[in-house]
């Protein structure tokens, strides 16, 4: 029979046990079944591709490229680690490769110029209250979040990307830039600090400060 | 046990990830409960972390996973041992030896083979991912037997598309893809197979075959 993708209807069994069964019957030769597996993460994939290459032309091949080498290389992976956390340091890798290639490190050397050394004083000392998640389904507050986003130097980026947006642990993070766990928090707390200063003005005293939202939940 | 403001922003982002101590956690909050501006940079960094969590700040592009799906489809090799396989590896080298016979004619000279006994491949889609080893002669399905066995790939082996094993001199195994070996061109192919064949070896997408 013609080779077909099989995606799961019902919501698949995350759980590293039952990954680590299903990469295993994947290398015995059921290669149909990594659709299956590379579709609950693909999202992640992409979102981690965009947020290091800024740009959706390149990001789609990186990812596409990063989902096939992870299929030449399946064997490889030992379940030391999560599948999906292993699918992302591909994408990382492929990334900065695809960086290298556009010599992008030329306008990084700018960008890197944000110091790691001594504390961060935060800028802004707004009230910023409760943004509602309802807040995502506008354009231009999308827009303004990637652009912030966009604008940290990329060890800040790659930091609170792997860590807040993927949710990674702090020690994967580490593991997946080859950086130390000591750096990670210092990166995060920076990112975390850089990208509400430069969000504040618009979030705090922009539209939420006039527009009367409902309480909700907050996550903490 | 009393923090400053300097101190709560040095440790606001493990204050989140509740990776400090109970006695400075307890201050902090003491301090939170006193400090407008410390309370607004904690507000303001949890707001952060929620929005960028939330998965409607990037729409996945159209299409993105049907590509990437197709992809993966074309890179994998079709199943071994079947006679349906058979047929369909015959068949693809059937129908593109002629094409390729006039494609190589007005091509640039082929990369020197490693083998002087060797046969180049035909047909090999370009973007399958394939194993070499450094010393050996011939590319294989990744996980070939016959890699470690007869090339001695030790710790040589990689993974490489096979458009680039093809450019290095490589030629196919002649046992895990022996399909795409010229010598099985004469054969004739059943009809009904043309259409899935044609899809497997891109043959109605630009840059199919080599």
């Amino acid at each position: 029979m013609p080779q077909r993708m099989m995606i799961a209807e019902r919501p698949p069994d995350t759980s590293p046990e039952a990954e680590q069964a299903l990469i295993r019957r994947i290398c015995n030769g059921n290669s149909s079944l990594f659709a299956e597996l590379v579709k609950r993460y693909e999202r992640r994939v992409y979102v981690t591709a965009l947020a290091l290459l800024r740009n959706d032309a390149d990001a789609q091949d990186v990812a596409q490229e990063a989902i096939l080498k992870a299929f030449a290389n399946l064997r490889q992976f030992r379940g030391e680690s999560r599948f999906s956390t292993w699918l992302i340091q591909i994408t990382v890798n492929e990334a900065r490769m695809r960086q290298r290639k556009q010599h992008a490190n030329l306008f990084e050397a700018i960008d890197e110029s944000q110091d790691e050394e001594g504390d961060y004083t935060p800028r802004d000392f707004a009230d910023w209250r409760e943004i509602p998640s309802e807040a995502l389904e506008r354009s231009e507050i999308r827009a303004l979040l990637a652009k912030a986003l966009a604008s940290l130097a990329e060890k800040y980026r790659e930091v609170f990307l792997l860590r807040d947006m993927d949710q990674m642990s702090i020690e994967e993070t580490a593991e997946a830039l080859n950086i130390s766990i000591a750096s990670v928090k210092t990166r995060l707390l920076r990112a975390r600090l850089m990208l509400r200063d430069i969000l504040a003005p618009a979030l705090a005293d922009g539209w939420f400060s006039r527009t009367p939202f409902g309480k909700g939940s907050k996550p903490w | 046990m009393v923090v400053s403001c300097e101190q709560v922003w040095r440790e606001i982002s493990n204050y989140l990830e509740g990776e400090v101590n109970p006695q400075l956690r307890a201050a902090m909050e003491a301090h939170f409960r006193e400090c407008k501006h410390c309370t607004a940079v904690l507000d303001g960094t949890k707001n952060v972390v929620h929005l960028y969590t939330d998965d409607r700040l990037v729409e996945l592009p159209a299409g993105f996973s049907e590509r990437w799906q197709r992809k993966l489809a074309e890179s994998m090799p079709p199943p071994r041992g079947t006679a349906y396989g058979w047929l369909i590896a015959v068949a693809a080298v059937a129908l593109v030896s002629g094409s390729f016979a006039l494609a190589r004619f007005n091509s640039p000279a082929s990369p020197e083979l490693r083998s002087e006994h060797a046969e180049p491949g035909s047909g090999v889609p370009p973007q399958m991912m394939v194993e070499v080893a450094a010393d050996g002669k011939t590319f294989h399905a990744p996980g070939c037997k016959y890699l470690h066995e007869h090339d001695g790939a030790g710790n040589s082996a990689r993974i490489v598309t096979a458009a680039e094993a093809m450019r290095e001199g490589y030629v196919p195994c002649v046992r895990c893809l022996r399909r795409y070996l010229n010598g099985q061109a004469s054969l004739v192919v059943p009809r009904e197979y043309r259409e899935d064949l044609d899809r497997r070896i891109g043959l109605n997408s630009p840059g199919g075959g080599l």
